[in-house]
């Protein structure tokens, strides 16, 4: 950057520096520089603005026009997502279990150029025991489960018999397995080894048994995106997608805030957060400055910790009683405040509105302090 | 287990942490005339800064990517999680 700029690093923003060395002439530059801040002063948000509330006005407002339903991919296989108003609130709520999980995979070279995509996508793709299975016969004679693999199903996501057998004997408890020619005998160990109910029991047991692939990934489909397969799957598991090594784990990414900020962080849950809002806000054709969404992710993200904006998250952490009590549960909170002896400032906003005083945003913020005169 | 926490830095989601000097953090602290408590947290153990062996009261600078400013400067005080 151009040294006569350089001196506005910190002053203005990045953006607005690199705008103007694209734009104007060398000569003019320190000119227009200098223009922009007198500028860019003046439309910097002023103390006490209750940037909050016009936040929350400015999110609400479109809100109300959104649809409230989820919609389908147009595509071969169907996959659900929740989109709209509901997915605004699950993702301001700081949700651990999200209604449409869902990832994108990013490949790594020779896979994003659509080598082995269908391949790789099934190694990824969680398989139960059910699945692989052609037939279940519970054989009352023996008190046993007959299973019959599907051998061309085994061939497409490359395991073999032995491997199966390996993990439903891990994956199941109080069990006897073998194998012969594809087929897997399973007898109930224990007393009630003849009785129907156990070995029934069993087989929808065995029936839900992981065999291969990453745990809660259930659906797969591999799409063209650009120049290049991605996967994007229902169900999501980022800690096990990341560490597997024909995945690009810089780009790599989930829908589930709670799942980012536990392998990524809080800046990654910060920055995901805005992502998902404002694809939203965009998906419905509506227009809400992204200022608004970065404050309101701010503010989940503050604490270290993703908190929802619910009485359990970011509510619970304010320190006035009477504010807390004016969002949710009023009685809870007063009753609790009075056992422990809460104090309460009264130094914000709602505090004062109850009991009738100016509230201290815009201009009852500043306070006049009278000197003594001796 | 050990190449996830190495990589995580890597991602596109992720901005880069730094931890900052004890003078750039008076200087800060100073700048904005706030005291250490009213600064954001993260937490000691945030994957993003896990390698950086951080310990209660240091200050990280985040250097975050912005759409609206391009870069943005942010910093957070690391708390024990």
């Amino acid at each position: 950057m151009n040294p006569t700029l350089k001196t506005f690093e910190g002053k203005l923003p990045l953006s607005i520096l690199q705008e103007i060395e694209e734009k104007c002439l060398p000569a003019k530059q320190k000119k227009v520089a200098e223009l922009a801040l007198e500028e860019y002063a003046r439309a910097k948000v002023e103390p006490g603005e209750a940037v909050g509330i016009v936040g929350a006005e400015s999110m609400g407002e479109p809100g109300t026009q959104m649809t409230l339903n989820t919609f389908h991919f147009a595509g071969v296989a169907e996959m659900n997502v929740t989109m709209g108003l509901p997915r605004i609130i699950e993702i301001l709520d700081g949700r651990e279990k999200i209604s449409t999980p869902m990832m994108e995979i990013f490949l790594k070279e020779p896979y994003n150029k659509g080598q082995d995509v269908k391949k790789v996508a099934l190694m990824i793709k969680e398989t139960k025991l059910g699945e692989l299975v052609k037939e279940f016969i519970i054989n009352l004679v023996e008190a046993r489960i007959e299973a019959v693999l599907n051998e061309e199903k085994m061939k497409e996501i490359g395991i073999t018999a032995a491997q199966i057998v390996k993990q439903v004997d891990a994956g199941v408890r109080d069990m006897i397995i073998k194998e012969k020619d594809n087929v897997l005998f399973m007898k109930v160990k224990g007393k009630d080894e003849k009785h129907l109910n156990e070995i029934y029991k069993l087989k929808e047991a065995v029936k839900e048994t992981y065999v291969k692939g990453v745990k809660g990934i259930n659906q797969v489909l591999p799409v063209k995106r650009k120049d290049e397969f991605i996967i994007i799957t229902s169900g999501s598991n980022l800690k096990k997608i990341l560490t597997l090594d024909f995945v690009d784990t810089a780009r790599t990414t989930t829908n589930s805030i709670q799942e980012i900020a536990a392998v990524l962080g809080i800046e990654a849950a910060r920055q995901a957060i805005i992502n998902e809002v404002y694809k939203v806000i965009e998906a419905q054709g509506l227009n809400v400055d992204i200022r608004h969404i970065m404050l309101i992710a701010d503010t989940m993200c503050a604490n270290g910790k993703l908190r929802g904006i619910t009485r359990y998250g970011i509510i619970s952490g304010k320190s006035s009683v009477l504010a807390r009590a004016s969002f949710e549960t009023p009685i809870k909170h007063l009753i609790d405040a009075a056992l422990s002896g809460e104090k309460d400032k009264l130094d914000s906003v709602v505090e004062n509105v109850m009991i009738n005083q100016p509230i201290p945003i815009g201009t009852g913020l500043p306070h006049l302090i009278m000197k003594d005169e001796k | 287990m050990s190449k996830t926490k190495s990589e995580v830095t890597h991602h596109v989601l992720v901005p880069t942490h730094e931890k900052i000097s004890d003078k750039e953090k008076q200087d800060l602290l100073k700048r904005y005339n706030i005291t250490i408590k009213e600064l954001p947290m993260i937490l000691n153990k945030d994957p993003a800064i896990e390698s950086l062996m951080l310990k209660d009261g240091d200050v990280v600078k985040i250097a975050r990517a912005s759409r609206t400013a391009g870069e943005t400067i942010f910093y957070r005080r690391v708390i024990n999680a």
